[in-house]
């Protein structure tokens, strides 16, 4: 039985360590500029659990075998060690603690810091099963919405054309263009429950709240088409629902934007 | 280290006037304490902490048999979302017709699913069942400190379930909001999806029935374990299962009420037109909606200043569990018996402040964010040093590979693997990635889901020949074991591998997606595991029933254990102790004890020298 438990244990940690380290099945490659620092702190953070995993199964997996039921005699008494108990208590507590200030590396460069200036904003409004991506437009300022206007037909923001500002703004339906290697400000709002915008290869996530209006900012440094989910339930087709964000080059992305402004 | 010194001796020998006081209130309790003669008061509306620590289990295993059938019907949905299930549609005729299981309808299994797990098993089982079975006999008391309260609190809970099944057959069905039931999804009524009417109305108050039985039975357990233990059981002598039901039922007496708070308020934003977490301005199909100046995020902070604490509620009992089995087959006392106590209490007291975990990206302050995060991984701490005790506690031991030891030791290793992924996800750069997606499904199931559900097996398994008088078929047991130890690696290892995809949750399927679509196989995978596992269920509930009435007799102590309830007839008699009250005369671990006769001292075995 101890050999049994023993091996199952070793298989099932040896087939675990071959799926991770395998890589079957893995992130997308990185698209944003803080991409990589996070993977690199994931493969950290992995490496080191890894090993902990590793050394407790084995460990697990030895004692069973060493110590089942064999011969005769007795256990032995040997039952505290306050040497021992401070020694490990006091390298976990470095160890998960090291990682803890490491991993707030990144979030802190990506939500400490204001977006930079010059970062280019997009609205992103998110309302059951759709987003609505808004440009300033030309004068670089959001004119003024108005919920009584909202309607989804040719006004899903509900903008309000006696504001200057609003007349070139800029709407789309689930298409979200931005220019490669530029500073990206996201504005991130929704009209009726929560939801989550999640660009896996960019690696950003964040939750788009009703009543709040959320900043992110972030920098694409691949061009290529991606996918946006919903990453907070919502709803019924929250599992579908579904946007794009094209990262273009500077010249691509002003023709897109042309070519998206009202007449 | 003195042979003849049990390990806690510093302890007061009965001179500590707080046991006197147990003492004498377990005497008049005796006095009173005489079996109902009528059918009903004896085996339903009983007050014998056994009986209802009995109704507790059996209602945890229908509720465990319900949310393993709906996890397998989100399974089938998961590997094969188009095929139509006509017989599997019978259950369900409104909500299948057809015989596809819908989006809709994957939403609501997901909900009851987990609302069901969480609350009515994890629970209700290990607290509510062997809680009340074993705590009072364990402190040498004659039942709970308050009995009338103790029978209250089940039929409450009770109550709390079926108004949750009902859910199942109101109109617009079940609520889709997850159970975490986040507003204003949760808060603005039937215009945001199907379930979200009457189904939801019935989810708060089934919660909320919830909340109110575990105020009552922790109540009970908080004071029966200070004021009823009996002559010589200080509190340095406790098992540790004893303590892990006692700060157990510390955490829900400090979570529920702000559940119960959440929960009332959640019920009038949506019947009586309050806008605690509804905010102003909101469009729902079409319709602007009346309500003004709530805070979504607030529901949200509620929520989790309970739903972490749960988590411990949930998984504590399961330590307490595993540290006794451990250390009664491995014949050896549990490693470091006062780290254990303080690693609970480190766990208890640390579970309050780490909620914001689960909020990283919610729009929370991110400052918060990262003294959440350093919390959360200090945490990490006293959990690890149970594990190292653990292992502490093989080493050099003589281990017995009984049944319940098997789950023991599933245990351990299930805890390191559910547990490490969390130094991952409590770190506030990672969490951007990882949060709400696979990867939090595999870890909480880990660690939350299948680590208590193997700490409730080992506590079946180890004390069934207590509570029925007859032992479970040994080789029953252990194949259940191992396709279930197997079974659980299989489903929910390759969940993190989903997750690392970026495969969001409560996602009825893969098919919208273009980065989805590859990861179908796995799907496919963890569904055929989890049929089998799910199979091998039906192996530990015949063993059960059939146990019951045909099990091999069992012995008094048949495990050769040393705490209280191993010296008393199986199954228990109505008062437990009889007129004699126990005295207990040594710490609750005492194995293998050199120059002792046996390999193993019962706590009231007398103090006889011993030599070394
Ligand atoms: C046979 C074993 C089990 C299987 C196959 C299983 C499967 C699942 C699946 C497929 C989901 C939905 C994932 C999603 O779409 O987000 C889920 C969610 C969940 N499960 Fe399980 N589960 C099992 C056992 C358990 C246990 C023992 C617990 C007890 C804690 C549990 C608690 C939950 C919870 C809390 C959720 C989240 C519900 C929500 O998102 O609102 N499950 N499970
Ligand atoms: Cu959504
Ligand atoms: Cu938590």
């Amino acid at each position: 039985m101890g050999f049994a438990l023993a091996l199952v244990i070793g298989v099932i940690t040896l087939g675990t360590v071959v799926l991770f380290a395998g890589r079957f099945w893995w992130f997308p490659e990185a698209i944003s500029e803080h991409g990589p620092s996070i993977d690199r702190q994931f493969m950290l953070t992995l490496t080191i659990i890894g090993i902990a995993f590793i050394l407790a199964q084995a460990t697990l997996a030895f004692f069973i075998v060493r110590y089942r039921r064999q011969g005769e005699g007795r256990a032995s008494y040997w039952h505290d060690s306050p040497r021992l108990e401070a020694l490990w208590t006091t390298i976990t507590a470095v160890v998960f603690l090291s990682l803890a200030v490491l991993g707030q590396r990144v979030w802190a460069k990506l939500h400490l810091n204001a977006p930079p200036p010059g970062a280019l904003q997009v609205e992103v409004t998110a309302q059951q099963f759709v987003w609505n991506i808004r440009y300033p437009g030309p004068d670089g300022k959001f004119g003024r919405t108005r919920t009584e206007l909202i309607n989804d037909v040719d006004n899903p923001v509900g903008l309000d054309f006696t504001d200057p500002a609003a007349q070139d703004d800029i709407v789309t339906v689930n298409q979200m263009a931005i220019p490669v290697n530029r500073d990206i400000h996201v504005i991130l709002r929704s009209k009726d429950v929560i939801h989550s915008f999640w660009v896996p290869p960019l690696r950003m996530k964040q939750d788009a709240v009703p009543g709040l209006a959320i900043n992110i900012h972030f920098k694409a440094v691949k061009t290529g088409q991606f996918e946006i989910a919903c990453a907070e339930l919502c709803g019924l087709t929250h599992h579908r629902m579904r946007g794009f964000l094209l990262v273009l080059s500077e010249p691509e992305f002003e023709r897109w934007l042309q070519q998206r402004a009202s007449p | 280290m003195g042979a003849s010194s049990a390990p806690f001796s510093v302890s007061a020998q009965g001179k500590n006037p707080r046991i006197l006081k147990g003492g004498k209130a377990m005497t008049q309790a005796t006095a009173v304490h005489e079996a109902p003669k009528s059918f009903i008061r004896r085996y339903i509306f009983s007050t014998d902490h056994k009986v209802i620590g009995l109704q507790y289990l059996f209602l945890a295993m229908a509720a465990v048999a319900i949310g393993i059938v709906l996890s397998l019907y989100m399974r089938l949905r998961l590997a094969w979302p188009t095929e139509r299930w006509p017989l599997l549609g019978k259950l369900f005729p409104n909500a299948m017709a057809g015989g596809t299981i819908s989006p809709e309808f994957y939403l609501s299994l997901v909900t009851m699913h987990g609302t069901i797990m969480v609350f009515f098993v994890l629970t209700t089982a290990p607290l509510g069942g062997f809680g009340n079975y074993f705590l009072p006999i364990q402190v040498g008391a004659h039942d709970m400190a308050f009995p009338v309260l103790n029978m209250l609190s089940f039929w409450v809970t009770l109550a709390g379930f079926l108004v949750l099944m009902a859910a199942f057959f109101v109109s617009g069905g079940a609520p889709i909001s997850g159970w975490t039931a986040y507003a204003p999804l949760s808060a603005v009524g039937e215009i945001a999806g199907p379930g979200l009417g009457m189904g939801q109305n019935l989810w708060i108050l089934s919660i909320a029935l919830f909340c109110i039985a575990s105020l009552l039975g922790a109540l009970n357990f908080i004071t029966t374990t200070l004021n009823l233990r009996t002559k010589g059981m200080a509190m340095t002598r406790l098992p540790l299962t004893v303590w892990a039901w006692f700060t157990t039922a510390v955490l829900a007496l400090l979570a529920f009420p702000v559940l119960l708070a959440g929960g009332i308020l959640l019920l009038l934003d949506r019947v009586a037109g309050t806008s605690f977490f509804v905010p102003g301005g909101l469009i729902v199909s079409d319709k602007i909606l009346p309500h003004k100046g709530g805070s979504p995020l607030l529901w949200q902070h509620l929520f989790w200043f309970f739903g972490h604490p749960e988590v411990y509620i949930a998984i504590l009992p399961g330590m307490g569990i595993t540290s006794h089995v451990l250390s009664t087959f491995a014949r050896k006392p549990i490693f470091g018996y006062r780290a254990m106590v303080t690693a609970i209490f480190a766990i208890g007291l640390l579970g309050f402040l780490v909620w914001g975990h689960h909020m990283f990206v919610s729009g929370m302050s991110p400052y918060s964010a990262i003294a959440f995060s350093l919390l959360t991984l200090s945490i990490g701490v006293p959990s690890a040093i149970k594990t190292f005790n653990w292992l502490a506690t093989l080493y050099k031991a003589r281990i017995h590979f009984t049944v319940p030891m098997l789950f023991a030791l599933g245990f351990v290793s299930i805890f390191v693997t559910g547990g490490l992924s969390g130094i991952v996800l409590g770190q506030t750069s990672l969490d951007i990635p990882m949060h709400d997606t696979y990867f939090v499904v595999a870890h909480f199931h880990l660690i939350m889901g299948v680590a208590a559900i193997f700490g409730i097996f080992a506590g079946t398994y180890y004390w069934f020949p207590k509570i029925f008088g007859r032992m479970m078929n040994d080789a029953l047991g252990k194949l259940h074991f191992w396709l279930t130890f197997i079974g659980i690696y299989a489903i929910f290892i390759p969940m993190h591998i989903l997750g690392i995809a970026g495969h969001p949750r409560r996602y009825a399927e893969t098919a919208g997606f273009d980065f989805l679509t590859p990861l179908q196989p796995i799907h496919v995978f963890i569904t055929i595991a989890a049929l089998i596992t799910a199979g091998a269920q039906l192996l530990f509930f015949f063993n059960f029933f059939w146990s019951i009435w045909k099990g091999k007799k069992a012995e008094m102590n048949p495990w050769r254990a040393t705490t209280l309830e191993w010296t008393i007839p199986s199954p228990p008699p109505h008062d437990n102790f009889g007129p004699q009250t126990p005295v207990v005369h040594r710490g609750p671990y005492e194995y293998s004890v050199p120059g002792a006769a046996e390999d193993y001292l019962l706590q009231t075995a007398p103090p006889a020298p011993t030599k070394s």
